[in-house]
């Protein structure tokens, strides 16, 4: 399986970019201790023109470069705790929905569906106006706009698995229905669920950045979204204020997207390469 | 008659979807912070005793929960999605002046990114393999991880800063008082940047949904028996594999609905297009609980709305799902 991941050069251009993205993030307290609030130069510093200061400086005379390290912990700490929730809460559904069958499968199912319904990105706006913008309330509303199609898929894959001979062994065992589910079913549905989840975190670093960019950032955290949102009001004079975190999100979320498709044809070699939906 | 059933069924479907958002709504509201009593008086102007206390007798705030639930619920059903105090004015009038942009500008995008996303999808399927293939596929993976509100704010510099090409900000030229076909061009005008923009992330999607769908349908039996039958390289994708592979897609474009509503709200903010989206992110700043909540209900009808859309193409597309269902 790996041997076929990294033969799959797409995939590898995605990791090393998501390395580096990870490298930056981690090592930004270290590399800019002063944070990326500070003021250090005079305002509107384009690229390349003061030594030291790479990415020139804001609005306000500050680091960008700084901001931008910031800002990728922040795109990452959402993106993966946001998928880690959504998957908490659609994989116990869509396994319950898929393995008990019946009036609950029924439950399940419409609950999801009205969810699905919902405009998500909507309902992500209102829940962080209502609650508040935190880095938790980003979290957690992103992550219950992303979980229905998690729960989708699990059951799917759990109703497939549920008629395969070696449940029927483990049945006559006389393992309980709940074991059955928890120790031979669903470890036999892992893959889908990691591609499905590799691809989540960069749709969810795609709406922080939108949330973000509307206003409904932490105000306590600096993020790419919440830097072109600031810019956007001097895009004649100084556009790379905007330009450059854009290149940021679409590199870090392009590596996410290809390490999904890599891990994908990796996993389900006997399927044909389907576009997502 | 059977379709008829099936539509009755999907209004019922789509009726009982927008009670639940009515509740969930209400309940959000009741979670956004503050007295809303105490909030709507400040709003007004004046926080005294009385006032709060009137306002909250006026507006129902003294009864139970599920009394003002009911109230609620009872008001959407008449399209009262309660009163802005930050505009002046009832939502519901807000919403009514605004949502004809908003439904101009994504109806457009939708069809833009649907007809030219499907065409592109099978102009790459055609070549699979091949260097243009590759350079579409690369494209469309690149737009797919695109920010939309920056690719807006990208076309906006090039199109319209730098080139001068189109105009980049509101609905119309202020000022210019056009009437009748003039000022259709000058509405079209502004409309090319805003939907291009809202278009071309769902476009890519449909491209890579279609060219796959187009890849696995050729794979089947009967596009060999068509070949078999000495047709034509075209003739054979148009007749035998689009018809098959376009289902998926129109499935998808359904529930990408949801998706074109919420990318609405990032364009209009973008372009000043003066759609519910961008009411939405005016009544953000000044944190207009009733508005925002509005405008979330209905984006939510709107969704439905496309889904009952979708659900009758589908019957339209495949002639099978009408037999079966």
């Amino acid at each position: 399986m790996w041997k076929r991941f990294f033969s799959n050069i797409g995939a590898l251009i995605g990791v090393a970019i998501l390395v580096t993205v990870i490298a930056v993030a981690l090592l930004a307290p270290v590399i800019y201790p002063q944070g990326p609030w500070q003021m250090v130069q005079r305002p509107f510093l384009p690229p390349f023109t003061v030594d030291g200061l790479p990415l020139g400086t804001d609005t306000l005379g500050r680091d960008v470069a700084a901001q931008l390290a910031y800002g990728a912990r922040v795109s990452l700490l959402v993106g993966l705790v946001s998928t880690i929730v959504a998957l908490l809460i659609g994989v116990p559904l869509g396994a319950a929905a898929g393995f008990y069958g019946n009036m609950v499968d029924e439950g399940a199912m419409r609950f999801t569906e009205f969810f699905q319904t919902i405009p998500n990105f909507a309902l992500a706006i209102v829940l962080v106006a209502i609650f508040q913008p935190s880095l938790a309330s980003i979290t957690l509303a992103i992550a219950i706009v992303s979980w229905p199609p998690v729960a989708r898929l699990v059951r799917a894959e759990v109703m497939s698995v549920r008629k395969r001979e070696f449940v029927d062994a483990a049945r006559v065992a006389g393992l309980t229905p709940r074991r059955i589910l928890i120790a031979q079913v669903l470890p036999n549905t892992v893959s889908p669920i990691i591609v499905m989840a590799s691809l989540m975190v960069a749709t969810a670093i795609l709406l922080e950045s939108s949330l973000s960019f509307l206003g409904l950032g932490d105000p306590n955290a600096m993020s790419w979204g919440y830097m072109i949102g600031a810019a956007r009001t001097v895009i004649r004079s100084a556009w790379w204020l905007s330009f450059i975190p854009g290149v940021a999100i679409v590199v870090t979320v392009l590596a996410l997207n290809l390490i999904g498709e890599g891990l994908n044809d990796a996993l389900n070699p006997h399927l044909a390469r389907k576009a997502r939906a | 008659m059977q379709v008829l059933t099936a539509i009755v069924g999907r209004l019922v479907k789509a009726f009982l979807t927008l009670l639940a958002i009515a509740i969930l709504n209400f309940f959000l509201l009741h979670a956004a912070p503050g007295d809303p009593a105490v909030v709507l008086a400040g709003e007004a102007g004046a926080a005294d005793e009385q006032m709060i206390e009137q306002l909250r007798e006026r507006f129902g705030l003294d009864q139970p929960l599920y009394v003002q639930l009911g109230k609620y619920v009872w008001g959407i059903l008449q399209f009262d999605l309660g009163y802005s105090f930050r505009q002046g004015a009832p939502v519901s009038e807000l919403i009514a002046d605004r949502l004809p942009a908003t439904l101009l500008l994504t109806m457009t995008a939708f069809g833009i990114s649907l007809v030219c996303g499907i065409a592109v999808g099978v102009a790459a399927a055609a070549r699979v393999g091949k260097p243009s293939d590759t350079i579409l596929t690369t494209l469309a993976l690149l737009f797919y991880a695109t920010p939309l509100y920056w690719l807006a704010l990208m076309a906006v510099l090039v199109f319209s800063v730098w080139l001068g090409w189109l105009p980049g900000f509101g609905y119309e030229t202020v000022g210019a008082n056009y009437t009748g076909l003039e000022r259709m061009l000058d509405i079209l005008k502004h409309l090319i940047l805003p939907a291009l923009t809202l278009g071309l992330f769902f476009m890519s999607v449909y491209m890579r949904m279609t060219r796959a769908s187009m890849l696995e349908v050729s794979q089947l039996d009967f596009v060999k028996t068509a070949k078999a039958k000495g047709l034509s390289g075209p003739a054979i994708r148009r007749r035998h594999i689009l018809r098959n592979a376009i289902l998926p897609v129109v499935t998808l474009a359904g529930l990408q609905a949801g998706q074109l509503v919420g990318g609405a709200v990032l364009t209009e903010t973008v372009f000043a297009w003066p759609g519910i989206g961008r009411l939405m992110f005016e009544s953000l700043a000044a944190r207009d609980y009733n508005t925002i909540l509005g405008v979330f209900i209905v984006s939510a009808a709107m969704v439905i709305f496309f889904n009952i859309v979708t659900d009758l193409v589908y019957r339209i597309v495949d002639p099978r799902i009408g037999a079966t269902a």
